[in-house]
């Protein structure tokens, strides 16, 4: 047994186990925290495929920024556990054996002869370059026009969660600045002709100050 | 050696977890959100397995594509989320049900 495969063992009974927690566990918060050791320790496995660029792609989109996201509105939204966590025991002997069904399933497709395959070197390395530049060399001559429309996506993400958790205010002040531009200097002054007044008193006597007294 | 069966492997169990977390979580909608994520996970698992066993870069673009939209759906959900809990002040999927004719 190599330090790869130990180092494979390990990790991935990290990644199940803390799956396990995620779907488990009471608390929200600690299926969110338990996640970021999921997807952490998948990191790990990533790197252990020689796939460097989305293990670390993986850490720093996923736990740094969509995790974190997570744990706000988990932590921000006030809930009543009891009414969700019923119907818990009794659902899951059923989602135990359609698990186990599908487990089995799916190894019995993967079989022996995935077992028996020759791990090949890492294609990188066989190609004289590293894994980030292997993956861009692709990136951006084949899957040039998908990368665009993913950056798309993500812009349309944004510009579609923005009004969705955006809320018109009550009871505050706010200028509207369409109804400032359109505004008509008519409607704010009113010139009204009149005659002049004569300034009155203009020779009225000045009142003489009093003198300040001399020490 | 870490033979292909061994990420396969792997894959096939996270995505078994995260259906037997959709089955017995079916009134959380936060833990359906994640459990999403984890078969998001796995199959993310299998893809960069078969590119480094086949030796083609396309697994991983389809990886970087998929934690791409996999962002953007998250983001969204998690809006509709906060919207659902300033309205209905619940997010029990089993009371969710206004659209029932």
């Amino acid at each position: 047994m190599t330090f790869q495969l130990i180092c494979f063992y390990a990790f991935a009974a990290i990644t199940v186990g803390a799956a396990l927690a995620v779907i488990s566990v009471r608390s929200p918060v600690h299926a969110v925290l338990c996640l970021v050791l999921t997807f952490f320790s998948t990191a790990c496995i990533w790197l252990l495929a020689d796939a460097e660029f989305l293990a670390i792609a993986l850490v720093l989109v996923y736990v740094g920024a969509v995790m974190v996201l997570f744990l706000f509105v988990v932590m921000m939204l006030d809930l009543d556990l009891d009414p969700l966590r019923e119907g818990f025991v009794r659902a899951l002997p059923v989602g135990l054996a359609v698990a186990f069904l599908m487990l089995f399933e799916m190894l019995s497709l993967i079989g022996v002869r995935a077992l028996k395959l020759a791990p090949i070197g890492d294609p990188a390395a066989a190609a004289g370059m590293s894994n980030t530049e292997w993956l861009a060399n692709a990136l951006f001559s084949k899957f040039l026009l998908p990368f665009e429309v993913a950056a798309l996506i993500l812009t349309v993400a944004i510009v579609a969660a923005i009004p969705l958790a955006l809320r018109p205010r009550v009871g505050v002040k706010i200028q509207h600045p369409a109804n400032q531009v359109r505004v008509d200097p008519r409607d704010r002054v009113r010139i009204i002709k009149m005659a002049a007044e004569k300034p009155a008193m203009l020779d009225a006597p000045v009142v003489a100050k009093p003198e300040s007294p001399t020490p | 050696m870490i033979t292909l069966a061994h990420f396969l492997t792997l894959g096939a169990i996270l995505f078994c977890v995260a259906i037997a977390g959709i089955f017995i979580n079916r009134k959380n909608v936060i833990t359906l959100l994640m459990a999403i994520e984890l078969m998001l996970l796995a199959v993310n698992t299998n893809f960069i397995a078969f590119s480094r066993y086949l030796g083609d870069p396309a697994g991983q673009v389809f990886v970087f594509f998929i934690l791409t939209v996999a962002a953007a759906e998250s983001a969204i959900g998690l809006a509709i989320l906060v919207v659902l809990f300033r309205n209905r002040a619940t997010i029990n999927v089993a009371e969710l049900d206004s659209l029932k004719g």
